[in-house]
């Protein structure tokens, strides 16, 4: 195989395995925070039980997520030297800021696990949850910036092949960072929440410990609300994600949307299959002239068609299967949290926990997870064949060191076992402590009686 | 001061402190596996575990900012370091991703077993070894030019003498410093059987640490004698260095002072490694990048500036830490859960 499939493909398979630990150490943390304030606030052992049971299940993903993040981040240089020869000039800072971030945290989270009863005032405690939030969420921030860049470079002059007049700043608050960085910490918190949404719907459906069904409908809830907040900013990002591109990046909007001739009144396609060679789409739910409207709120708005782009420089088309699940999969947990409390504003409680309900909610998670992947597919191949777009192709950054074909088996089977070991060890974890058991080993036998006032 | 010597400095500084806190930190992982092995595991694992449970992450950020910031203010080494040690580098970050994660897996899980324990132990050992081989590749030598680029020559290095006698050095070195680190911290919980135990650990490695320096020291000649004279200059670095190991060895063997102890070791690799490290220069990759391929002007005055101010957050954070969990004498002790 060619150096630079190989190249790409153990890149995306290093990355598909960390965004899925880098999206729980991005979200969870906020969930945390949540339950933890709530049991504070409302004296409610049944809460701060469960921040800390999330905070012990998180403990373990955080190890997976630092280790996969240390290797993606050594193997930019790995696979892409010259990447980085070049590169390296202008994404450095927010590169180095993100590992002061992460450092922070690094430092606050070994504070906040191991100081649950140290604290006569348990608000101290939760004072704790601020910098790990901040922490996790700015080193997002930051890694966004760069990838950002990747897409919509900006803050230097290229001169002979080496970047001059760099202005780090510029380069980071390029034109793609505002919408991407909300995107991404948005969609992670969002992850996070419809995550501990299936967890409480598996816990209710199979109901192995009935004393805790209280605990989980709480959970259940308080997921809830994180999960349609937080959805409802995802549809506005990707909303704002749209009519960016159009402006910025329409060949990627357009390959989206196998959008081949620029034209007003620009139809949106779900689904379908495409005939390359004819540019005819089968099959396809086809939506009169919303994608003019996503663009730039009118019909009347003129989309950019792939055909007005020049061939190689074409992403491949193949993004559009993958955007189409995003989409799909991304709406699906707003739909069911939506009519969560919809049947409970119709006051049909027994409807909301029904069997049927609770299926639905336990796929939102996976869902979720799915869609994150398929976004980020989405994202990465759309930049293609570009590395820097418009500056350096993916084909001119690959290494030219032997092995690479090898070093990808060696992972590949590295993510099987560590995939395998983490899903195993966490449901060892919960399966058979009750969360009951687990309030009485933290709080002790009396906490069952106290109806607050204790703090 | 200029951009090229404060980059140097940051990153020398920051690699030092690495080597300190890994060593601990893998060092510590392979006698948790050793104990457990041995049958001694109920006196050694509650020290190690107190101690590494709010730490482990902390180590591993150190080794992630060094190569950040190496990248950062020499991208050159990206494309010289990143082309050549796609392998061993490779090899290195899954004996990494292994030990990280099979740490957590065995500490957190109600299923810890011996094989999670061996794994999480040994590759403690082979992490520094493979990491070592970077130091060994920097010294010139082992990168070959061909047809487009450039390329590691694997044979030549797994027949150095050089080669071997670093990684040598960087295992005995592990498990030198975390045996002197363990013996003042289970002291501090006054785990007094645990301490004899330990200290005996430091006392075997100090012949061997000393005997592997001089391989070194000597591979260093046949390998690149410009840097083994340019060594000569700091004599007296290496010179204190050996005094400050004297006195470690001096303070463990009379069984008292293990703090101090401690700090003695921490000195003895202070000088040692800041001496191996000025005498390298100019060169951070013999003799292709120089410390003068620097980032440009702007990039390096905004690392610099968010270095300081990332300081004057972390500084503090690290303090706090240290005082609730390595200086907390309840904590150490297990008073608390």
């Amino acid at each position: 195989m060619e150096d630079v499939l190989l190249g790409r493909i153990l890149t995306g398979m290093t990355l598909a395995f960390h965004i899925i630990y880098a999206t729980v150490g991005v979200g969870i943390p906020i969930v945390i925070m949540v339950f933890e304030f709530l049991g504070i606030k409302k004296n409610d052992y049944h809460y701060l039980t469960m921040a800390r049971r999330i905070a012990k299940g998180y403990t373990v993903t955080v190890a997976v997520g630092v280790v996969t993040g240390t290797i993606i981040g050594l193997q930019l240089s790995l696979i892409w030297p010259d990447f980085m020869k070049l590169a390296g000039q202008i994404i450095a800072l927010p590169l180095f800021m993100e590992t002061f971030a992460f450092f922070f945290e690094a430092i606050f989270l070994g504070i906040y696990l191991y100081t649950w009863d140290r604290f006569k005032n348990r608000w101290h405690h939760w004072l704790l949850t601020i910098p790990v939030v901040i922490g996790s969420s700015i080193s997002a921030v930051f890694i966004t910036t760069v990838n950002s860049f990747m897409n919509t470079p900006a803050g230097f002059d290229l001169v002979d092949g080496v970047f001059k007049n760099v202005d780090p700043i510029m380069a980071m608050f390029n034109a793609s960072t505002g919408v991407r960085v909300f995107h991404v910490v948005v969609t992670a918190y969002m992850t996070a929440a419809f995550f501990m949404v299936t967890v409480a719907a598996v816990n209710l459906l199979r109901a192995k410990h009935k004393e805790d069904r209280e605990y989980h409908r709480k959970g259940l809830k308080v997921n809830m609300i994180i999960g349609v907040a937080v959805a409802a900013l995802t549809l506005l990002a990707g909303d704002l994600s749209a009519k960016f591109l159009h402006e910025e990046q329409p060949e990627k909007l357009a390959a989206f949307e196998w959008h081949f001739e620029t034209e007003k009144n620009a139809d949106l396609i779900l689904f379908g299959v495409l005939d390359e060679e004819n540019q005819e789409v089968k099959g396809e739910l086809r939506i009169p002239s919303a994608l003019s409207i996503l663009s730039g709120t009118s019909p009347s708005t003129e989309v950019t068609g792939l055909n007005d782009i020049p061939r190689d420089e074409w992403p491949p088309l193949v993004v559009h299967y993958f955007f189409d699940i995003m989409v799909v999969f991304g709406m699906f947990g707003l739909g069911v949290s939506v009519l969560y409390f919809a049947l409970k504003l119709f006051k049909k409680e027994e409807w909301a926990h029904s069997r049927f309900m609770l299926y639905l909610y336990a796929l939102s998670g996976p869902l979720c997870f799915a869609a994150i992947e398929a976004g980020w597919f989405t994202a990465e191949l759309g930049r293609q064949p570009w590395i820097i777009r418009g500056y350096m192709r993916v084909s001119e950054a690959i290494t030219q060191a032997d092995g690479l074909g090898i070093t990808m088996i060696m992972f590949g089977i590295l993510y099987l076992i560590l995939g395998y070991t983490t899903i195993q060890v966490m449901v060892n974890m919960f399966k058979n402590t009750s969360a009951r058991d687990s309030q009485i080993e933290y709080y002790g036998k009396e906490s069952l009686m106290e109806q607050g006032g204790r703090f | 001061m200029n951009y090229e010597i404060i980059g140097i400095t940051v990153l020398w500084t920051f690699l030092y402190g690495y080597v300190i806190i890994a060593s601990v930190d893998f060092g510590a992982g392979f006698y948790n596996f050793y104990a457990k092995a041995t049958g001694k595991s109920n006196i050694i694992t509650p020290i190690i575990t107190r101690y590494l449970n709010p730490v482990w992450e902390v180590t591993n950020v150190f080794f992630v900012f060094f190569f950040v910031g190496i990248v950062g203010f020499y991208p050159e080494t990206a494309y010289y370091y990143g082309t050549t040690l796609l392998i061993p580098a490779s090899i290195a970050l899954i004996l990494l991703a292994i030990r990280g994660s099979y740490y957590a897996f065995n500490q957190y899980s109600k299923d810890s077993n011996i094989v999670w324990a061996f794994l999480y132990g040994s590759t403690g050992l082979l992490i520094p070894a493979a990491l070592s081989i970077t130091l060994v590749i920097s010294e010139g030598g082992f990168i070959e030019e061909k047809f487009g680029g450039i390329d590691l020559n694997i044979t030549e290095l797994l027949f150095s003498q050089y080669a071997w006698s670093v990684v040598f050095l960087a295992i005995i070195s592990v498990l030198y410093i975390s045996s002197a680190f363990l013996t003042f911290y289970a002291n501090r919980a006054r785990a007094f059987q645990a301490v004899e135990v330990i200290r005996k650990w430091f006392l075997t490695w100090t012949i061997p640490m000393l005997a592997i320096s001089q391989f070194v020291f000597l591979g260093l000649r046949t390998n690149n004698e410009a840097h083994f004279l340019n060594a000569q200059n700091y004599w007296y670095l290496f010179g204190l260095s050996l005094m400050f190991m004297g006195i470690a060895v001096y303070l463990i063997y009379k069984g008292r002072n293990y703090g101090m102890a401690f700090i003695m070791v921490m000195l003895q690799f202070f000088c040692a490694f800041f001496g191996y490290g000025m005498s390298k220069l100019p060169y951070i990759l013999y003799p292709y990048v120089k410390i003068d391929s620097v980032v440009n002007e702007a990039m390096a005055f905004w690392l610099t500036v968010v270095f300081i101010l990332g300081l004057l957050l972390l500084v503090p954070s690290l303090i706090m830490l240290m005082r609730m969990f390595l200086f907390d004498k309840d904590y150490v002790q297990g008073k608390e859960n």
